[in-house]
């Protein structure tokens, strides 16, 4: 166990060097919807059960189906008439389940990325093996399903190893949503490959707005406009980041779909804004800012070296 | 079954205070204070920069914004790294456009880690005040003797090397031993933010000598109301309005009083609190108070 994971290096928002996003765009932005698979009674992990009440939650249950069957699809349509393509983070084994959400993704050209196979099957306490046949059957379960060879990486309910950056870096990752430290991607500390930390976010996820904050739609609503606003000024100094991650069975419900649309109408009717996915992102840092960053924060005399969690 | 029968004696049931670091005084008896530009109100803004370990040793409990799921919490880690490396400079810049001075705690063990954003703090013009070694370093009466003197010595040891000299102390989750403000006086420091006495400073008795306490307002805390309490941010920046405007009027009767609060980087660097910040920071400049750092406030009182 170690107290600093060292993940990245320590990097100050002042005076970055300037990024601009295709286009001359300042703000890159992306939309995460969560295609999850929750298990109606799943194996327990030690630490931690599957539900947070005792299987069968009937009701936590049933919302995330409605999600599937009505949320999705209202969501889908929605983005479309907005022009934004979602990235999806994947519960992998819903392409089983539920193939026909596969095929509406795909035929709107969207992106696919790793959340593990199931949202009740967590990272804590699996082997080195365990860990890789995940990320193997991942890759080949998208691949297999859509011919797209997954790029990004979100840990199941946000469950670790400290393994797990080197891993999906070593399967060429090229990045990873579960280190919020920043909104710029950074290169991430990994002992092979080439595997970014990309802005996802905590803050403005509905899981956490809508479920552990309580905020009405409309205040949701507010909160990512104002959000926005911020990052779209400071993107004219250096490129910044906006992630809304959602998840249909909060976002997509009947009386908080319009506040969600309000808020999507005014970030993509600003012409600065590159609405993109979180890969093109991601290739577009990995060739044309990661080696300046790098030498950024060499230059500053604030690379410390070693991996993550081996200092 | 009952309770030993010196549980119904009071040894210290006396008029006043049942400790000595301060004498018992009602704001009717409190000489007024005058602040160095005449104004009614000192306002000290202050920006605690904290570090929060992926281990926090839970003893004798979690300090706010530890981690909470199990090891390693990256979401928690990198969530409240995030103030230190990207929120804490937004606030630096509006602090600058509204052109207020602040006082920025910092714990002992990331001066190093952290020295871009200390030589930031100073070239803006900020004053540096010692938080305790680590934030999950909890001060309490029940660390082993002598292990709290050694942390704070440890403190003043890592400011001296490099080149700063706090006069005033933060103390981790504002916890403290019986035996704190006689150590950190020990060392040096003669400014504490931990007790919320009155709404003027007051002094403190100490084994080696006085010490200022600065009142920060607990109950106006970033963290508690934008994060415990879920209030919005328009609402939390209405209340620091709220009581800087109270505190404003009535100099005639109770002399100068001063007002302070945080701005957690983690809290109010976030974007979408920016707007609500920066209108808060401009309202403030925009009243008759004296905006001040804990060391020109300690000073003047």
């Amino acid at each position: 166990m170690v107290a600093d994971p060292n993940l990245y290096d320590y990097w100050p928002y002042r005076d970055r060097p300037k990024i601009v996003w295709p286009g001359g765009k300042t703000l890159a932005f992306w939309v995460a919807p969560n295609i999850e698979y929750y298990e109606f009674d799943p194996p327990k992990n030690p630490s931690r059960s599957g539900w947070p009440k005792p299987a069968p939650d009937v009701v936590g249950y049933s919302q995330r189906d409605w999600g599937n069957r009505v949320g999705h699809w209202r969501l889908m349509e929605l983005m479309d008439k907005y022009g934004v393509r979602g990235s999806i983070s994947l519960s992998i084994g819903l392409i089983d389940h539920h193939p026909e959400i596969i095929e509406a993704c795909v035929a709107r050209n969207w992106e696919f990325f790793s959340h593990g196979i199931y949202n009740t099957r967590f990272s804590y306490g699996m082997s080195e093996a365990q860990e890789r046949a995940v990320l193997e059957d991942c890759i080949a379960t998208v691949q297999r399903a859509t011919g797209q060879r997954i790029r990004g990486y979100l840990a199941p309910a946000l469950t670790h190893t400290e393994r797990t950056l080197d891993l999906i870096a070593e399967y060429d990752f090229w990045y990873s949503c579960d280190l919020f430290q920043d909104d710029q991607p950074q290169p991430v500390k990994t002992r092979t490959g080439k595997l970014m930390s990309m802005p996802y976010s905590l803050e403005v996820n509905d899981v956490i707005t809508y479920g552990a904050l309580s905020m009405t739609p409309q205040r949701y609503a507010d909160v990512l406009k104002r959000h926005f606003d911020q990052l779209l000024e400071e993107g004219a100094e250096s490129g910044t980041v906006m992630c809304i991650p959602l998840h249909a069975y909060l976002v997509s419900q009947p009386h908080r779909i319009a506040a969600f649309e309000e808020a999507l109408a005014y970030i993509t009717g600003h012409s600065e804004v590159w609405v993109t996915t979180a890969a093109e992102i991601a290739g577009y840092y990995r060739d044309h800012c990661w080696e300046t960053t790098v030498t950024d924060v060499g230059r500053r005399g604030l690379a410390t070296g070693g991996t993550g969690f081996a200092p | 079954m009952s309770l030993p029968d010196d549980y119904l004696t009071y040894p210290l049931r006396a008029y006043g205070m049942d400790q000595d670091r301060y004498p018992w005084r009602p704001v009717t008896a409190r000489p007024p204070i005058s602040w160095p530009g005449g104004q009614p109100l000192a306002v000290m803004i202050v920006v605690p920069i904290e570090h929060h370990t992926l281990e926090p040793s839970g003893k004798p409990f979690k300090p706010p914004g530890a981690m909470q799921t199990p090891y390693p919490d990256l979401r928690h880690y990198t969530t409240r790294d995030y103030g230190n490396r990207v929120g804490v400079f937004r606030i630096l810049k509006a602090l600058t456009a509204a052109g207020l001075r602040a006082t920025f705690p910092v714990n002992a063990d990331q001066l190093d880690r952290l020295r871009p954003l200390i030589d930031a703090i100073l070239a803006d013009g900020h004053e540096i005040a010692a938080y305790g070694l680590a934030a999950d370093k909890i001060h309490w009466s029940g660390l082993e003797p002598g292990v709290e003197a050694t942390w704070i010595a440890e403190v003043r040891r890592r400011f001296d090397a490099v080149g700063l000299t706090p006069r005033a102390w933060l103390s981790p989750a504002r916890q403290q031993s019986f035996a704190t403000l006689d150590l950190i006086a020990q060392q040096g420091f003669d400014i504490c933010l931990d007790w919320e006495i009155d709404e003027v400073p007051i002094a403190l008795r100490t084994d080696h000598g006085p010490l200022t306490a600065l009142p920060l307002s607990n109950e106006l805390d970033d963290r508690s109301l934008l994060i415990d309490r879920r209030q919005t941010e328009d609402e939390w920046a209405d209340q620091i309005l709220a009581a800087a405007r109270y505190l404003s009027t009535g100099a005639d009767r109770f002399g100068g009083r001063m007002l302070g609060f945080t701005l957690t980087p983690y809290v109010a660097g976030q974007p979408f609190r920016i707007a609500a910040l920066r209108r808060m920071l401009a309202g403030l400049g925009a009243l008759d108070v004296w905006t001040a750092t804990a060391g020109q406030i300690a000073e003047a009182s």
